[in-house]
């Protein structure tokens, strides 16, 4: 046994002896029923009060007490009237003259009891930590046997009449338990009382000393991070610093006994961790400091999506492990508007089942720009506030932190954080991107087309610029060619059409605007060769282009005096057949010469 | 008959040809977006670049898309908790660090031996990004930085080749480089590694000097320092530019091709590199002080001789006093340094060449000498299959590469010539050597993918427009009718050129294949995840490297201390945040000796060992129980060649039964009984690894263990995991003298 609890006990006996004056009113609890449920690694208590008030005050209090070694591993605590139904209001009371090893907790009562009203309030208390392991440490092969240390008398401040006390174990060995009057063992449900008639303050210490199957899986630290995107998705994000809190393992661990079939040894160890998470809860992820973990199974349906992980190593008494798990779930199911805010409805506690939280934290990560910040829990909760950046943040994401120790499954109950947010802020970020590529490629625009030269005179610069002109002369010169080139082909054109239809007129008037296009053309060359030819940087290049004009004049020639040909021996009536052999050498020499100019557009083409 | 058919012919030719221009007349707004070619040609270029640079990234993703965004095998793990430690605690504490979690006890300090340039280069690129408000984990940024610095490759290979040989060459170095196995192997994503980022600083120290040969620009041969300076801090391979550089400008001059662009380049290249590289701790002095660093000094002075003789001979103008003064000069100026040489080498002032240099040079020198080198899978000689694997077909366009090379010889192909040969001899001694011929061997490859392409297509391209000119019937000028007569001379030149096309594409498509497959199959495996194919055809993966070290992360105090073999020691730092005795930077090798020698010792011996180095825990690996071939087992012999090193007493041959390496019942006694053996065998001869094999049957070696009946007196398991491919062993405290 525990020295420390040992210690406690005593005082405590020690101070209910000399507890002389209750400062209690002077309430009869007719009836009380204790039910202890340690099935899993926490107890959970419900008792069922029936509240009597035989005396004239009337009272609208009533006191809850527990030992301080229970009250300080209390997590949760409710009370309810039945009829109504009502939760009533816990809070802890320090009242005077009331010994330091005693809890307190005063219930505000709907109504104010007056006399011999009755009234029945259904308590539900879950303490943690209260399964002690013993012994402390086990090898690997040992069953895990815990003790529960209660008393078998309610401890009131008020009398009690008759009272009752059920233990509901693990359907498996029970070491030993305190044999009192009136104690049965049935099955696994161990029962105390009836006991009649006890004044305040009874008590007598019971042990009960069993085996338990349970998990004892305990985060130490809980950060649970809730991400809100009004694009349409909240991310969760949790980390769990996890440990083993039942009997410590000694010795060694063998790997080969854990995996032995059939008879694998290891049954403290827990290898698996239930998560229950939201329906339509996606994207999922199971990692840690060092990576993924690739042992977990998810399974969903419309109600729930189920997430069975698997830390890395089974977790023995004492061994521990950090993880991180993180879901996205649509915003649809957790963001509401009411009068012109808006609120995240989302659960408190961690999904985990089994899993008691010391010290859990959520943060709730509400969008950039939000205002009005508030938040609403059903109990009480720390709060503060920080400022999260995340990517494209300018100002920050403000972040409601609220903390609380000592969590256990009662606690996952929905918080609301009330905000406003104005839909324009979603665009800022998207704009923040389209200006950031915008002037990317203004500056790129900028430094491609403006000339960042130091010196403005020096000869390679110099060089640089008058290249640049000779290229654009050249390429003006190409265009020009291929005008012609053009040109030349309407007139080719021409002349098919005129063998077609016999139209002499039309042809004539194609060969006349020809001409005067390829007149303005060679008008336009003139000034260009002049260039070519006076820059030094052209020398090489001005032969070659002098001989493209000359070839191209050349063609121009042949083509016109084929043109006369053609279109004087449709004039005179020729045949087809004769026109054709006259034009025939002229038609090579225009073909030869095409060529050759083409030859040369490439050569410029390539400089 | 035929002067009709012929207007036919060319009146169809008319229309083709005018038919762009038809179709520009009638959408005319086309027109005024048409390009010019000029332009037209740099869209593709700078496509194809971009196209490279994303191709370049994303095939090195296969590891991230199989398995996860995680660090690779053992050294990259280093890297990354010291990127870690730079992010978190700032550029001085990392400088100033000394690491007192590993080599315990004597502790390393971090700064003054890394090469921070990998470490750095990763935290500017996380602080860059955390300003433009990208709040990415540093975890990231190291996994992409390899792949980040083979695309900035690609780019540096498409310039290179541009520099040497001509645009069409640097379009497919980058290609070939974006994709060949012998580059990715060492950079994709996960490997955060020295090398990948080291490979990008290579080329472009390399592409920089050639381009200031070229030009004689000291702009350029600044630049070149610059780079040199990252190699130096990122890279022991420096050590490779430091001595090609200087033997290729030593070429140069034997070759009679000294100019003033070459002395230029060399000397700001050398002056301003010596100077920068010895800002990085790690290397210090040795820049002058080193044998491996005299060639470049020496390369420096007979410089200046060689300007020095070139202004004698302009003021000169006798040849034959010339001649003899040259003769004097020579002679003296190799006897002076010669002397000088000699001189520091005894008084030990000027290092000798390391036994890593020594080992580079003649491939069996570490096996007789340093077995700590020769141990390492990565050192080995090269088999021919692997150049086969990492190359492909660049093997065999490599020497046409050469001949295309030799054929138009300039500065600048020279270099690439003697790169190229360098590092394909190195390559051959070392297998990891193949990485630094990567960017040689592409480079040539491209030029001799490119030129031959250019070839074929130009003969394409003539051979059309001379059957063009040949159907005029000899109209056509001279230069048209040699052309007919070269056509006639080989008659199938059209078909053949097409033929040859489309067998480069064919091979350059199977290259593409190939690099992809082995990519996807070879080297895209973190090393510390293993997977396996189940029966029916699942994927099993064997977490157990992780699980171990996480476990010791979670499980064992803080201030443990890890014995295991070096190559786990990276691991164990960085992932299970744990001392331990010896790690991968295997600096002392008479510490790595102990932990052997405790290895191979029987327990009694091992625990005196241990409980001098202050050891919690033993870590091993095994893979008996999956057949995971590379576990502490197979690697046993080296330690006891290693501890046997140092410790004599410790003999290879004890281990051996007749030269024989054995685990079964035939083992030697010192085998059965050593501490590696009973660490990895605890226990196993009680389990069944396959069905219809006898329990302790060891399925990575195909045998049954020799000694089933293991007691450990000193030890016990603290953890294996859950395939047994870690074992961890916790080291009892002495127990009470009574």
């Amino acid at each position: 046994m525990k020295q420390s609890s040992v210690v406690d006990l005593l005082l405590l006996l020690l101070t209910i002896a000399v507890l002389a004056t209750p400062a209690f009113s002077d309430l009869v609890l007719s009836k009380v029923e204790r039910r202890i449920d340690v099935t899993s690694q926490f107890a959970r208590v419900t008792k069922t009060l029936k509240v009597v008030n035989p005396g004239s005050e009337s009272v609208s209090e009533f006191m809850l007490i527990f030992p301080k070694f229970l009250g300080n591993n209390l997590a949760y605590l409710s009370v309810k009237t039945k009829r109504p139904v009502a939760n009533l209001s816990v809070k802890k009371a320090d009242p005077k003259g009331i010994p330091d090893s005693i809890s307190v907790y005063s219930v505000g009562l709907p109504k104010t009891l007056s006399k011999g009203d009755t009234l029945t309030l259904e308590v539900v208390a879950t303490f943690t930590n209260v399964l002690q392991p013993f012994p402390e440490k086990i090898t690997q092969g040992e069953i895990h046997l815990v003790m529960l240390q209660e008393s078998s008398q309610y401890l009131s401040p008020y009398t009690v009449e008759s009272q009752s006390l059920s233990i509901k174990l693990p359907n498996a060995r029970i070491e030993s338990y305190s044999k009192l009057e009136n104690t049965k063992l049935q099955g696994s449900e161990l029962k105390y009382g009836p006991y009649k008639n006890l004044s305040p303050f009874s008590y007598s210490p019971i042990v009960v000393h069993f085996e338990s199957k349970a998990a004892f899986s305990v985060a130490e630290k809980l950060v649970r991070e809730i991400e809100v995107s009004h694009w349409g998705n909240v991310q969760v994000t949790e980390h769990y610093n996890v440990v083993h809190r039942g009997a410590q393992l000694k010795g060694e661990f063998s790997r080969l006994d854990f995996q032995a079939r059939p008879n694998p040894r290891g049954a403290s160890a827990f290898r698996h961790l239930l998560a229950r998470l939201p329906p339509r809860a996606h994207s999922i992820y199971y990692r840690d400091d060092i990576g993924n973990i690739s042992t977990s199974e998810m399974q969903s349906d419309s109600k729930k999506t189920e997430l069975l992980i698997e830390p890395r190593f089974p977790l023995f008494g004492g061994w521990k492990t950090f993880f991180t798990i993180g879901y996205g779930l649509p915003l649809s199911d957790f963001l509401f508007a009411s009068e012109g805010k808006r609120f995240v409805n989302i659960s408190f506690g961690s999904p985990m089942i089994d899993l008691v939280t010391e010290k859990l934290i959520v943060q709730v990560v509400l969008p950039e720009g939000s205002k009005d910040i508030s938040v609403t829990t059903p109990f009480a909760v720390k709060q503060s506030r920080e400022i999260k950046y995340s990517h494209l943040d300018i100002a920050g994401r403000p972040v409601v932190v609220l903390e609380k120790d000592n969590v256990v499954l009662d606690h996952n109950q929905h918080i609301q954080v009330y905000y406003k947010f104005s839909n324009i802020n979603l665009l800022s970020e998207p704009l923040m991107l389209i200006s950031g590529f915008f002037v990317l490629f203004i500056t790129c625009i900028i430094y491609t087309r403006a000339d960042f030269s130091i010196s403005k005179s020096s000869p390679t610069y110099l060089a640089k610029l008058q290249w640049d002109e000779v290229l654009a002369t050249l390429q003006e010169v190409q265009s020009i060619i291929q005008k012609c080139l053009a040109a030349h082909d309407k007139l080719e054109a021409s002349l098919r059409d005129l063998s077609r239809t016999g139209d002499i007129q039309t042809c004539k008037a194609a060969r006349k605007s020809t001409d005067s296009l390829l007149k303005d053309l060679s008008k336009e060359l003139k000034p260009l060769q002049g260039f070519l030819q006076s820059s030094p940087s052209a020398s090489h290049i001005s032969p070659k282009v002098e001989e493209l004009v000359v070839k191209e004049k050349e063609l121009q020639e042949k083509l016109m005096a084929k043109h006369t040909t053609v279109v004087e021996g449709y004039e005179k009536k020729s045949s087809g057949r004769d026109i054709e052999n006259r034009i025939a050498s002229q038609q090579q020499k225009i073909i030869a010469l095409r060529q050759e100019i083409e030859d040369l557009l490439e050569f410029i083409d390539e400089i | 008959m035929g002067g009709k058919s012929e207007p036919a012919k060319s009146e169809s030719m008319a229309t083709t040809t005018t038919s762009p221009d038809l179709i520009n007349s009638s959408f005319f707004s086309f027109k005024s977006l048409k390009l010019k070619t000029k332009q037209q040609e740099l869209l593709l270029r700078i496509a194809i670049l971009g196209l490279v640079y994303i191709l370049a990234f994303i095939a090195r993703l296969f590891s991230v898309l199989r398995y996860e965004s995680m660090i690779h095998e053992f050294d990259p793990y280093f890297n990354y908790r010291t990127t870690l430690f730079l992010t978190e605690k700032g550029f001085y504490e990392f400088w100033n660090w000394f690491d007192s979690e590993s080599w315990y006890p004597l502790g390393r300090i971090i700064g003054g031996t890394l090469y921070p340039g990998l470490m750095v280069t990763a935290a500017l690129i996380y602080w860059a990004l955390r300003f433009l408000r990208f709040f990415v984990h540093i975890r990231e940024v190291c996994v992409l930085t390899a792949p980040f610095f083979a695309s900035n490759t690609t780019l540096v290979a498409y310039f290179f080749g541009k520099e040497i040989w001509d645009t069409g060459a640097g379009l497919v170095a980058a290609v070939l480089i974006a994709i060949c196995p012998g580059y990715i192997s060492r950079s994709v994503a996960g490997s955060y590694d020295n090398e990948a980022v080291a490979i990008f600083a290579l080329l472009l120290t390399f592409y920089l000097f050639v381009k200031a040969v070229n030009t004689g620009s000291l702009a350029w041969a600044l630049g070149s320092a610059f780079g040199y300076f990252y190699m130096v801090s990122a890279w022991g391979g420096y050590v490779f530019i430091i001595n090609l550089v200087p033997l290729y400008v030593l070429v140069l001059l034997i070759t009679g091709r000294y100019s003033m662009r070459l002395y230029i380049a060399y000397n700001c290249m050398y002056i301003l590199g010596m100077l920068l590289a010895m800002q990085i701790r790690f290397v210090g002095f040795q820049h002058v002080q080193s044998g491996e660093h005299m060639g470049a000094m020496g390369v420096f002075l007979l410089m200046q001789v060689f300007y020095f003789l070139d202004w004698v001979k302009y003021q000169l103008n006798d040849t034959k006093l010339f001649q003899t003064f040259l003769r004097i000069t020579v002679t003296s100026a190799i006897l002076v340094g010669g002397i000088a040489l000699g001189v520091g080498t005894a008084s030990g002032y000027i290092s000798p060449w390391t036994g890593r240099f020594y080992s580079l040079l003649d491939p069996t020198y570490a096996k007789d000498h340093i077995p700590i080198i020769a141990s390492v899978s990565e050192h080995q000689p090269t088999a021919w299959s692997s150049f086969m694997f990492d190359y492909h077909i660049l093997l065999f366009l490599f020497p046409a590469g050469l001949y295309f090379c030799f054929k138009r010889l300039s500065d600048a192909t020279i270099f690439i010539v003697m790169y190229g040969l360098t590092s394909l001899y190195f390559a051959g001694v070392m297998v990891r050597l193949i990485l630094v011929a990567t960017p040689a061997v592409c480079l040539i490859s491209a030029i001799a993918v490119s030129a031959t392409v250019k070839n074929l297509t130009s003969l394409l391209r003539t051979k059309q427009k001379v059957s063009q000119t040949g159907s005029t019937k000899g109209a056509g000028s001279s230069k048209a009718s040699s052309k007919v007569t070269l056509d006639q001379s080989q008659p199938f030149q059209k078909n053949g050129a097409i033929a040859l096309l489309v067998g480069v594409f064919y091979l350059l498509s199977r290259y593409a294949i190939h690099c992809t497959w082995v990519t996807s199959e070879a080297y895209s495996s973190p090393s510390i995840v293993l997977a396996a194919r189940g029966a029916h055809g699942n994927r099993i993966l064997f977490d157990d490297y992780r699980e171990a070290y996480y476990w010791l992360r979670q499980n064992t105090p803080t201030d443990a201390k890890i014995m295991s073999w070096w190559d786990y020691g990276y691991q164990i730092t960085a992932m299970g945040n744990r001392t331990v005795i010896v790690d991968n930077n295997t600096w002392n090798n008479t510490h790595i000796a102990t932990v052997g020698r405790a290895m191979s010792s029987n327990e009694d011996e091992a625990y005196e060992i241990m409980r001098s180095l202050d050891v919690n825990y033993v870590l091993v690996v095994f893979g008996g129980v999956t057949g995971y071939s590379s576990d502490d087992i197979n690697k046993f012999l080296w330690m006891v060649r290693i501890g046997g090193g140092v410790f004599p007493v410790i003999k290879e041959p004890d281990y051996l039964v007749n030269g024989e390496f054995r685990v079964d019942k035939g083992a030697s006694p010192k085998m059965l009984n050593c501490l590696m053996y009973k660490l990895c065998y605890y226990r196993f001869g009680e389990l069944t690894t396959e069905y219809g094999k006898p329990p302790g049957y060891d399925r990575a070696r195909g045998g049954e263990i020799g000694n089933k009946d293991i007691k450990l007196e000193h030890l016990e398991e603290a953890y294996t995991t859950s395939n047994w491919i870690v074992r961890i062993y916790r080291v009892k405290p002495p127990t009470n003298r009574l």
